[in-house]
């Protein structure tokens, strides 16, 4: 049962993050913290238009807030406004699934591996802290209506 | 007597059951301990058989619950060698026994700007935040304790930080997250040499160690049941019998009084003068068994014993590669609660493969983010031991340890 949340593809993003570190120029910048757990992570977005041209990030914690903050970059990343929140839509149903959620590759792309986490009510915070720092930072950014969220 | 870990683990129903499909190895007593089959049975019998309110019906099972509360009030006194049953204030758990002496202080003590109180870089969020809002509140200076390498107040400060200004002084006996004992003498002299009071916040140490309140010449105590093989929603505050009587009350309503008018109230003595409302009765009971139930065995046996557990665990845990534990490296002025860091694995990851092994463990910031910051880290994970934990269980744990090596390699 482990196997399925330390998913190879997760814990290659943990130990080779893609995108990570804070860049200039940006639009939005947002810092979330899990007070339960002190996990933080920095997440910036650049927008060209309204594509979102650089998601860059810092943080620290375990390794599922921190490879979900790569996949993130690596997903939505270069997509625009409503392609980006149509994904953080997806991947916030997937955590909320309780297990029961089909993920859709397609979409959701290495965010699939993900899916595991959603059996492990503890750990559903870790996944989402990147997704709710990067909703922040595009309303920041002045990007697209973004849609309700339950965090 | 020899002390029969096995024996006494046949007492918790609960050490019998698995953990996704392994034994359950708790390592997490100094966040909640296990409860014995005599406490539960205590609580069960009072609920289906005595069960009335305290300390105002004259009927045969309020007489009967008052008498039964009251009891638990007087073996928990002796317990902790209180002179007096009264000196005991039952509370809802450490943080309201240390909110509540906290909370009162603004007018028991006049403060106001230019006093200071002091407390320590060790501290539990409990130990730390009534105080920081007692200060804002008054315009009192916070100040407090640094912690040294090792793990241990800095006392290095002790004459300058604790002077005529200090109007009190609260500090944590045995550290939830280092494991340190604080030998608090040298600190109790100082803080009643300038004419303050000083508590002792004894959550982690009441449950492990042999306490007498008269030898630790402090002013206060707080400490929880849930810790100590109670329940939950039980707490105490020990304080010295005069300082009680002369503080006001904290929270107001029933039971609390004396003479109450539409204009104006007078109040009870304590203890009852800071218990307001219906009180945690079945959970002052079942607290009242967990001390019959430790007294029994002996608190320096169930000491020793948790001693020989410790140092075994600090030998296997510093064999093992990567691993390195904060606080002192040794038994000697330490209890049974480790934390320690695994290179490279986030507390989080650790304390989940852990779990996978049926090995429960604390991960996170132990709710004393600044020892975490002391050492720089954001989070530790924590074993920790109580009277039923078993050399066995410290196998599983560096079994458990490797195994996170191997996944995270």
């Amino acid at each position: 049962m482990i196997d399925q949340l330390y998913q190879e593809i997760i814990l290659d993003h943990y130990k080779h993050p893609h995108g990570r570190g804070l860049r200039e120029p940006f639009e939005g910048e947002a810092h979330h913290v899990n007070p339960t757990c002190g996990d933080e992570v920095t997440l910036r977005v650049a927008t060209d238009g309204s594509t979102f041209s650089d998601i860059s990030y810092d943080g620290m914690g375990c390794s599922i807030s921190q490879a979900s903050a790569s996949v993130l970059h690596e997903l939505v990343q270069g997509r625009s406004a409503s392609e980006a929140f149509a994904i953080q839509e997806a991947f916030v149903a997937l955590m909320q699934g309780r297990g029961q959620v089909e993920p859709d590759e397609e979409v959701l792309g290495d965010g699939v591996a993900f899916a595991g986490v959603a059996r492990y009510p503890a750990r559903v915070k870790c996944a989402l802290l990147p997704w709710m720092a990067f909703k922040d930072a595009a309303a920041r950014a002045g990007v697209g209506a973004s849609p309700e969220v339950k965090a | 007597m020899t002390f029969d870990v096995a024996r006494i683990r046949a007492d918790f129903p609960i050490l019998d059951r698995e953990v996704n499909g392994h034994p359950l190895v708790y390592l997490d007593s100094a966040n909640t301990s296990q409860k014995p089959r005599q406490v539960l049975e205590a609580m069960r019998l009072h609920q289906e058989r005595h069960n009335g309110n305290v300390s105002r019906s004259v009927h045969t099972l309020g007489t009967e619950a008052t008498a039964a509360y009251e009891d638990a009030r007087a073996k928990i006194a002796a317990f902790v060698g209180a002179t007096s049953a009264d000196e005991i204030v039952f509370t809802k758990n450490s943080t309201e026994a240390i909110n509540l002496v906290a909370y009162v202080s603004a007018e028991f003590l006049s403060l106001g700007p230019g006093d200071e109180i002091v407390i320590s870089e060790m501290e539990h969020h409990s130990n730390i935040v009534p105080w920081q809002l007692l200060c804002q509140r008054t315009g009192a200076t916070l100040r407090w304790f640094a912690v040294t390498d090792d793990g241990r107040l800095d006392e290095s400060t002790l004459t300058e930080l604790i002077n005529e200004r200090t109007k009190f002084v609260s500090l944590v006996h045995m550290s939830n997250i280092l494991g340190t004992i604080n030998d608090v003498s040298r600190i109790v002299a100082r803080t009643h040499e300038v004419g303050a009071l000083i508590l002792l916040d004894c959550s982690q140490s009441v449950p492990h160690l042999p306490i007498s309140v008269a030898d630790l010449g402090v002013d206060f105590i707080a400490f929880t049941g849930h810790k100590m093989l109670g329940p939950t929603g039980i707490g105490v505050l020990w304080g010295r019998g005069e300082l009680l009587a002369a503080m006001p009350p904290f929270l107001g309503g029933g039971s609390m009084i004396e003479t109450v008018t539409m204009a104006k109230t007078t109040f009870a003595p304590p203890p009852a003068r800071f218990e307001a409302g219906t009180p945690p009765i079945t959970e002052a009971i079942g607290l009242g068994a967990a001390v019959d139930y430790l007294s029994a065995l002996g608190m320096q046996a169930v000491h020793e014993h948790e001693q020989e557990i410790t140092a075994y665990a600090l030998k296997t845990l510093a064999n093992l590669p990567g691993v390195r534990v904060f606080g002192p490296g040794t038994p000697e002025g330490r209890g049974g609660t480790v934390s320690f860091d695994v290179d490279g694995v986030h507390p989080h990851d650790v304390g989940q493969i852990l779990d996978d092994l049926g090995v429960e463990v604390r991960v996170g910031h132990h709710c004393a983010r600044p020892v975490c910051a002391r050492f720089g880290v954001a989070a530790m994970t924590r074993a920790s031991f109580y009277l039923y934990t078993t050399t066995d269980e410290i196998d599983a744990l560096a079994r458990g340890i490797e195994q996170v090596r191997k996944v995270f390699a």
